[in-house]
């Protein structure tokens, strides 16, 4: 199966790429809307500032082709900010509308615990998770944040805390997403990615 | 649940091979970094941190290469470093594959680098390197590779940097780096205490028991090390396990 990787600038772009290459996968990395729009497994990755996602995604006109693919059944995965992206707004851009996909809005971790989240830190299975499979309870993943989605949605399949509880895996049909980097997960990151491409097989 | 105090070897190299010296002289040979990457990478390491401590000018070519290597081997983030000075220079590193940038001397000539930085790649990937030396009841910041001092105070200068935009700061002893004689927990504590990002503590780790004092004592989210893991001193894994037998949230991989 094809996986098909926004590319829209995106630091991460090519380490998201080289992990899923190392999985055997044949990765096309696009920001052409045409390819974005006929994706049957579609990966936005993401990291750095909400607005320079927002832009960017307006700039190649995305947002139709991700809902079209979406729509049309294709598996999507955010990852990080690619998360954060498919609620409604974010505080850190508070002027601009992120795709609205699923409702609620993504705010900043407190000021009680330092800032960004970085590192590694574990999570809070809320509900039986495809993402999730086979891989330990206690595992660790890296996350590298400030601000975050809410934990109390349906789409919640696993939450994390830091300061507050925020979504960790987001699971709702053929929408899923992760707020940690699984690309840098180590094996278990590796896991996370196998687990999304055999859900989209 | 909490977040893991993390375990970071550092590569510093002349561009190509991993380099060692004491208080930042005296260089030998100590391999090559894609093997001691794909080595920390698999002991557990929880990131990994290449510097160019030659780098008297920006964007080797040499070094680029050795950043894209490195990073073809690596499932942890990678940190990548040494004679940044532009957004254009820190733009090809990450290019190559670097998750994090860290820049030192540039920032303190320049500070608005940082937030040049930080714009372009979000706070979490813009490391602020600090090298700081005792100067009676403070810590003055020193540059160039620890050889040159400057006027600032060094929980002024973490301070600034984490407003101008850096996410994390990397903090060198001067004094102890290269000792093998404990890290630095006074300096540590007090920038830990003065910033509200993460701190990654460095310089004079050798014993299991200098980093378990670097994360209560010295209040470090993170700490790095080279020469002791290079030689085989210390494994990432035992060391792990020590600092968890002693309550210290760590990751431990399968």
């Amino acid at each position: 199966m094809k996986v098909t990787l926004i590319d829209y600038g995106a630091g991460n772009v090519p380490s998201v790429e080289r992990a899923l290459r190392r999985l055997g996968e044949q990765v096309e990395t696009t920001s052409a809307a045409e390819q974005i729009a006929a994706a049957r497994c579609l990966v936005l990755p993401g990291v750095g500032h909400c607005a320079a996602l927002i832009a960017a995604l307006d700039a190649h006109s995305l947002r139709q082709p991700i809902r079209k693919a979406i729509e049309s059944g294709a598996a999507f995965l955010g990852i990080c900010l690619g998360l954060q992206a498919l609620y409604e707004s974010s505080e850190e851009a508070a002027e601009l509308q992120s795709l609205g996909i699923l409702p609620g809005r993504v705010t900043r971790l407190p000021e009680t615990v330092k800032l960004p989240h970085m590192g590694w830190n574990t999570l809070k299975a809320i509900r039986p998770s495809r993402l999730l499979d086979s891989i330990p309870a206690d595992s660790y993943f890296y996350f590298a944040h400030s601000f975050a989605a809410p934990a109390s949605g349906n789409e919640s399949a696993a939450t994390c805390i830091h300061g507050r509880e925020f979504i960790a895996v987001l699971e709702k049909e053929n929408i899923y997403g992760v707020q940690f980097h699984p690309e840098k997960s180590g094996a278990a990151g590796a896991q996370v990615l196998r687990n999304f491409l055999r859900a989209a097989a | 649940m909490s977040l893991a105090r993390r375990i970071i070897p550092c590569l510093d190299t002349d561009g190509v091979r991993v380099v060692k010296g004491v208080h930042f002289e005296g260089l030998r040979d100590a391999g090559d970094p894609v093997e001691l990457a794909t080595r920390y990478n698999a002991e557990g390491a929880d990131e990994l941190v290449v510097l160019d401590i030659a780098a008297a000018r920006d964007n080797r070519p040499t070094f680029l290469e050795t950043i894209r290597r490195t990073a073809e081997q690596l499932t942890i983030p990678l940190t990548a470093g040494g004679g940044i000075r532009s957004l254009e220079a820190a733009r090809a590193v990450v290019r190559a594959g670097a998750d994090k940038i860290t820049v030192n001397t540039a920032a303190v000539h320049r500070p608005e680098l940082l937030s040049e930085l930080s714009a372009e790649f979000g706070a979490q990937a813009v490391v602020l390197a600090i090298d700081a030396k005792r100067a009676g009841h403070r810590w003055q910041v020193h540059v160039r590779g620890g050889r040159e001092s400057t006027n600032l105070d060094a929980l002024e200068w973490a301070r600034r940097g984490v407003q101008m935009g850096a996410g994390e700061i990397l903090l060198t002893s001067v004094d102890r780096d290269g000792t093998q004689s404990g890290f630095d927990t006074a300096l540590t504590a007090a920038i830990s205490k003065a910033v509200s990002v993460p701190v990654i503590a460095s310089g004079g780790a050798k014993l299991p028991a200098h980093f378990l004092e670097v994360f209560t004592q010295g209040a470090a989210d993170a700490a790095l090390a080279a020469s002791i893991f290079h030689d085989h001193v210390q494994s990432i894994r035992g060391l792990k396990e020590f600092l968890r037998s002693n309550g210290v949230v760590v990751r431990l991989p399968c």
